[in-house]
């Protein structure tokens, strides 16, 4: 299955790589997240250099997210605004599965923020906003899953999948180690975790593996249709 | 004008990141929290010193000066 | 726990104050029928003289005057530090912000009676101190603490609040609150109750910034043992010189001090500093028993053996070179039947349970100590326990955000120089008769509510 480049096109392969690396990225700063708030060490691997390694593999998660956002504006494929990346819920381009992005990037741009201006803040703010990127990642999950034009290629969906396997360990650790303490939290945690599994095993081969996913999804009409597959080309998924 | 290092003892998690980034300074007690005498920093050991208050996770570590003036590694 | 008798009792009724400014002072007409009405305070002392002219503008000069003359008289502070009230109001009154006064009586000590008596029967005496303070600060509010278990001294504060409000003590006096605050021996250090009367736990918090600085709310706050202020009272009326007839050029004036343990009359005594310890136990009514030992200051004080007390008086140069000092006013005396090593293990190990948690050397620390005072108590040899003891004093001495832990190091520390041959002989030859006897320093008995505004060092 070749797929044919039309003009402008390269914006739209760099908003969909930038995007799954991003999910890369963002899966493993969670995951450094949770090694370091346990304290995990070793003589080769200290204390400062885990979160050290969290920390700049966030940064880098969000450089890609900010690429994968530049890139998607710029494409003259989707009619994707400037707004449309922070606003949730106002384009025109599958206007819900881009606005979990929106909402996503937020949350993400609101952590990223306080943590690089955390000397100026008190720390008890710092944390309540960390918390957010528990949230932000599953968001972001239906957001590629959704908007995704290669949810149906094995390699992305494996990607996904693989993502989020990491994630629910590292929740897991997360709540099993204090455990019992915060009870009612850590048990809405796992309840929440469980549920969204659930909801994806449910969701997906009815959503974005079943058949016209991009009508229901939203893609405007002048777009689709531009192949004949409903499996391949850009502007068809 | 000299510079100290000084700890927040009820911020302070022992998450010993102070003494991986200055041992020449910093050691830990038996229940992991640091432990330094009030001799001033110097030379090169200021920026590690600054460089480990901004690591500590709950900015227990501070670097001050003269005691009575500014600090930096946390505002 | 030994039952101390009621303040009330020991307290002895006094005559009139003599003009010379002879003993009683602070004790002057204390009567067996408790609260003095501000009626009888009034005819006891006499009229404060207004620090303001009744307008409410805060007249620089007469509170100028006022600081002034209370660094003349060289009063110190009664609760523990014993530091100098006028560097502390002169710190307040040179910060920013409108001033708070805040009259500690919560009291945490556990063998000290001074300021809940001093609530409960003199309370006019506190609350003009606190105006006086109040007014030279150019401060609105005065804030009384008492601690919540005690309602004798909550009553009549509340009564005293009350009577001034209708009396005529003075023109305009400032705000007077009544404050119940939390039991727990951390809950009265000065950055603890500020938090506390900021709308926060009853922990202490990291300094700077100083409640000098920034206090309650944020504002500039002068925290005061209820005593120190009651010695305000009568410096207000009757000037320095006369406070410093009595005690020593270093420890000038009067002080109350609990007395407790094998005397006649245990309880609350008006001595003046400089006072021989014999002096105070033959106002007690003399000893009952031979005493092994007395503890000074409270149990972040220290104590000084049976051998060594002939001589001793009660002031801070006297006590200074034994390593001790009269601290909160306590002075509590241990029979020759006692065990210091048993009761040392007690005190040590409820003294790490006041921790507030916030600090991992405090919180291990005494706990630590505490086990290891505890194994001595028991019998399991000697050098390792008591070598662990000293090893931990050093490593714990200042690494808390308040002086807690410090004080706990101190009482252990000078219970092992005090008492030596018990200690080898516990070590040798385990729990000795003294150990199965009713333990003799008091401690509270009620349960520690771990829940309940503890800081939590996190779970490794």
């Amino acid at each position: 299955m070749s797929l044919p480049l039309a003009s402008g096109s390269l914006y739209w392969y760099l908003t969909r790589s930038t995007g799954a690396v991003a999910l890369l990225l963002l899966t493993i700063a969670i995951v450094l997240g949770v090694v370091d708030v346990q304290r995990w060490s070793t003589p080769r691997w200290p204390r400062f250099l885990v979160d050290s390694l969290h920390r700049n593999v966030s940064l880098l998660a969000f450089v890609f997210l900010l690429l994968h956002v530049l890139t998607s504006i710029l494409d003259s494929f989707a009619p994707i605004s400037l707004i449309d990346a922070f606003v949730p819920f106002v384009g025109s381009y599958r206007p819900f599965w881009l606005g979990l992005g929106a909402i996503s990037l937020d949350m993400i741009i609101a952590v990223i923020a306080t943590s690089l201006l955390r000397q100026h803040m008190g720390y008890a703010g710092w944390r309540a906003i960390h918390w957010l990127t528990y949230a932000s990642w599953p968001i972001a999950l239906l957001h590629g899953l959704g908007t995704g034009s290669d949810v149906q290629f094995s390699w992305l969906l494996a990607i996904s999948v693989l993502c989020l396997i990491a994630v629910i360990a590292a929740i897991m650790t997360r709540v099993l180690a204090g455990w019992p303490e915060n009870l009612r939290v850590r048990g809405a945690a796992l309840g929440g975790t469980g549920a969204f599994a659930l909801f994806l095993v449910l969701w997906l081969p009815q959503g974005p593996l079943g058949s016209e996913w991009a009508r229901r999804s939203g893609t405007p009409a002048k777009l689709l249709g531009h192949s004949k597959h409903a499996s391949t080309g850009h502007g068809a998924q | 004008m000299s510079q100290h290092i000084k700890v927040n003892p009820i911020a302070c998690e022992a998450h010993g990141m102070c003494a991986e980034l200055l041992p020449e300074r910093i050691t830990l007690d038996e229940w992991g929290y640091p432990m330094f005498d009030d001799a001033p920093l110097h030379g090169s050991q200021v920026a590690h010193a600054i460089r480990a208050a901004r690591a500590c996770p709950t900015f227990a570590l501070l670097v001050e000066r003269d005691r009575t003036g500014k600090r930096s590694g946390r505002s | 726990m030994s039952t101390m008798t009621s303040s009330t009792t020991a307290v002895r009724p006094a005559s009139e104050p003599t003009a010379s400014g002879a003993l009683p002072r602070l004790l002057s007409g204390v009567h067996g029928h408790g609260h003095l009405t501000v009626a009888e305070h009034l005819e006891i002392h006499g009229p404060l003289k207004a620090v303001r002219d009744g307008s409410r503008r805060h007249d620089r000069d007469r509170a100028d005057r006022m600081i002034e003359e209370i660094e003349r008289s060289g009063l110190l502070g009664h609760g523990g530090a014993a530091f100098p009230l006028a560097v502390k109001m002169r710190a307040v009154a040179g910060a920013r912000g409108r001033p708070v006064v805040v009259a500690n009586a919560t009291e945490g000590e556990p063998a000290s009676l001074k300021d809940r008596t001093l609530l409960e029967m003199l309370p006019h005496l506190v609350l003009d101190g606190g105006v006086v303070a109040a007014e030279a600060l150019g401060a609105d509010e005065l804030i009384v603490c008492v601690c919540e278990s005690s309602d004798a001294a909550f009553e009549s504060a509340a009564r005293a609040i009350e009577e001034r409000a209708g009396a005529s003590t003075g023109g305009g006096e400032p705000r007077i609150e009544l404050v119940s605050v939390p039991e727990h021996y951390v809950a009265g250090q000065e950055s603890a109750l500020v938090s506390y009367l900021s709308g926060g736990p009853a922990l202490p918090t990291f300094t700077p910034p100083m409640v000098f600085e920034k206090g309650v709310k944020r504002r500039p706050t002068l925290v005061n043992n209820a005593e120190t202020l009651a010695h305000l009272a009568l410096i207000a009326r009757h000037g320095a010189t006369w406070f410093r007839q009595l005690g020593t050029a270093a420890h000038p004036g009067s002080a109350l001090v609990t007395l407790s343990g094998p005397v006649a009359h245990p309880g609350v005594y008006e001595i003046e500093h400089g006072a021989s310890l014999s002096s105070l136990i033959e106002a007690g009514g003399g000893a009952t028993q031979r005493v092994r030992g007395a503890l000074f200051g409270g149990y972040a004080g220290a104590w000084i053996a049976g051998g060594q007390l002939r001589g001793v008086a009660l002031s801070k140069e006297h006590l200074a070179p034994h390593g001790a000092s009269l601290g909160a006013g306590v002075v509590l005396l241990l029979s020759e039947q006692a065990c210091p090593v048993a009761e040392t293990a007690r005190v040590a190990r409820w003294m790490s349970e006041q921790s507030a948690r916030q600090c991992g050397p405090c919180l291990h620390g005494l706990d630590a100590m505490a086990q290891a005072v505890e194994e001595i108590a028991g019998g399991t040899p000697n050098t390792r326990a008591t070598q662990r003891v000293e090893r931990l004093a050093s490593l714990i001495a200042r690494r808390g955000a308040c002086g807690h832990p410090d004080g706990a190091v101190n009482l252990i520390l000078s219970s092992l120089e005090a008492f030596p041959e018990e200690f080898a002989d516990h070590a040798q030859h385990g729990p000795c008769e003294g150990c199965a006897r009713q333990p003799e320093l008091p401690l509270p008995s009620r349960p520690i509510d771990r829940n309940a505004r503890r800081g939590v060092q996190p779970s490794r």
